[in-house]
């Protein structure tokens, strides 16, 4: 079990919480506002961007090289960047903070 | 080999160079088939642009048989992205349960049609009408109307025997110009009238652009949703134990639609236009000429993708391109997921087994090499649950 806080791009905070799967899912589960998991999060289309806050990066594992490879033609990407679809919900990352990123302008 | 096999021609040349020349009208195109250089060439958009002369980007050129811009695929970033949000949460409606209610309803009478009928012929019997009726839904027009679009066949601009029909685009040109005049006088809810009330940077969007809007919708999600959904029909044929797993785990539903478009990559490629000398994957290109993003080569790059020329319907990672990348990616996206989600539910509902019995592949030149992008025609028996 895994409380998990959004901030999305309206600066509005929404907290829910999950058991299992991807983090993606259980945002649009819950509607959380500009998390779309468009390719329903098999890496593929970059619209579950977030950025892990206070710090707690190393909670959510590191990028994967396929997740880098895409984050890199991301202009708003950073260090702190993940795709929730590729992060598991579980204790470890229970009372995380994720800002929803900006949406890639390209 | 099995019917519904899709064979990789790029393999050879994208493992040696990464490149492939093709000629095109005289307006010579390098083909980018590296997974890397396509999404990076996609993200490129200043040295590999959109905005070129109407029909330079795709191949084969339609530069010969239209002149109206396209909207907002032939434009470039930073105009882009205005036309871009103006059309992006029209497009984006496929996530509203009542259009989704209104789709399965089409999709539910065309499966029951198919299955009273017990053998069908799918690309004309089955995948145009549905995706013709499902784009009144997308455009919020009348059922009715898509008995004409029906008659227009199952590409814009292309016939059988003829990957450049300027008859048929004129067809389409005249088709936008009566329809924007109709919907002038009598205004409705459907996206002509939409648009034609719209503002963009302050003002009215042209007749030019309401219409550039309508064709690309009207040509871009035509023969790529019938393959989409003919090439899904095949694939099951061909795997029967994958119509039980869809039925019994619909929780890999999603991850299987985005295998199944990896796999199909339903569009080839599609050019760009460069605007200075460069270099893609070490091979030199000049200023004014093309390249293309060759989708279905980068969805088989076996670099990124372990067994590429299998399907695997619980592929977990899959950054296919089959929907583009970058800027221009795919507009009808959402509206193709979700099409084919219903109809995936529905069909393996409904259906225990398939099987083809005669086929004609839809073989596309790329002048010296062909690929497999589909059928012209395949009968299949359906079996009932």
């Amino acid at each position: 079990m895994a409380k998990i806080t959004f901030i999305t791009r309206d600066n509005q905070t929404i907290t829910v919480e999950g058991e299992s799967g991807s983090v993606m899912a259980l945002a649009r589960q819950n509607g959380v506002k500009g998390i779309e998991g468009e390719c329903g999060g098999v890496c593929s289309c970059a619209t579950c961007h977030v950025h892990v806050q206070n710090g707690e990066f190393s909670r959510t594992g590191q990028q994967g090289t396929i997740e880098k490879d895409l984050l890199e033609l991301n202009d708003h990407a950073d260090e702190t960047s993940r795709l929730c679809c590729q992060i598991r919900i579980s204790d470890e990352i229970d009372g995380l903070v994720l800002r929803v990123a900006e949406k890639n302008s390209f | 080999m099995k019917k519904s096999t899709i064979p990789d021609p790029f393999e050879k040349a994208r493992v040696e160079s990464g490149h492939r020349e093709m000629n095109d009208q005289n307006d010579p195109v390098s083909m980018i088939l590296r997974h890397k250089d396509v999404r990076k060439s996609a993200h490129n958009w200043k040295t590999f642009q959109s905005g070129a002369t109407p029909g330079r980007i795709v191949v084969p050129s339609e530069v010969n048989i239209r002149s109206l811009r396209q909207i907002p695929f032939e434009v470039d970033p930073p105009e882009h992205q205005s036309y871009r949000d103006l059309v992006e949460p029209w497009f984006k409606r496929p996530l509203e349960q009542s259009y989704q209610d209104k789709l399965a309803a089409i999709i539910q009478s065309e499966l029951d049609k198919a299955i009273r009928k017990g053998t069908i012929e799918v690309v004309h019997e089955f995948s145009l009408p549905l995706q013709s009726r499902a784009l009144t839904v997308l455009l919020n027009m009348p059922e009715d109307d898509a008995a004409l679009w029906i008659s227009w066949g199952t590409h814009v601009f292309r016939s059988e025997g003829d990957p450049l029909d300027g008859g048929k685009a004129s067809g389409l040109t005249d088709y936008l110009d009566k329809k924007v005049e109709e919907v002038k006088k009598n205004p409705g809810t459907d996206l002509f009238s939409v648009l034609l009330a719209s503002e963009i940077n302050g003002r009215k969007l042209s007749d030019d652009e309401v219409k550039g809007v309508m064709m690309l919708t009207f040509a871009g999600g035509r023969d790529t949703v019938i393959n989409f959904v003919t090439n899904t029909f095949a694939y099951l044929a061909d795997h029967p134990e994958s119509i039980e797993r869809l039925r019994n785990e619909p929780e890999i539903l999603e991850t299987a639609i985005e295998e199944l478009v990896r796999y199909f990559s339903p569009l080839t490629h599609m050019g760009r236009v460069v605007t200075q000398d460069t270099a893609v994957c070490e091979h030199a290109v000049k200023n004014d000429t093309r390249i293309s993003l060759c989708w279905a080569s980068a969805n088989r790059d076996a670099s990124v993708f372990e067994n590429p020329n299998e399907v695997i319907l619980d592929r977990k990672v899959n950054p296919h391109v089959s929907f583009g990348f970058g800027a221009h990616n795919c507009l009808g996206a959402t509206h193709a997921r979700t099409l084919m989600k219903i109809l995936l539910t529905k069909l393996v509902e409904s259906v225990k087994s398939m099987e083809i019995l005669d086929c004609k592949e839809n073989m596309e030149n790329l002048d010296g090499l062909e690929r497999k992008v589909g059928f012209h025609q395949i009968r299949i028996k359906l079996n009932p649950r």
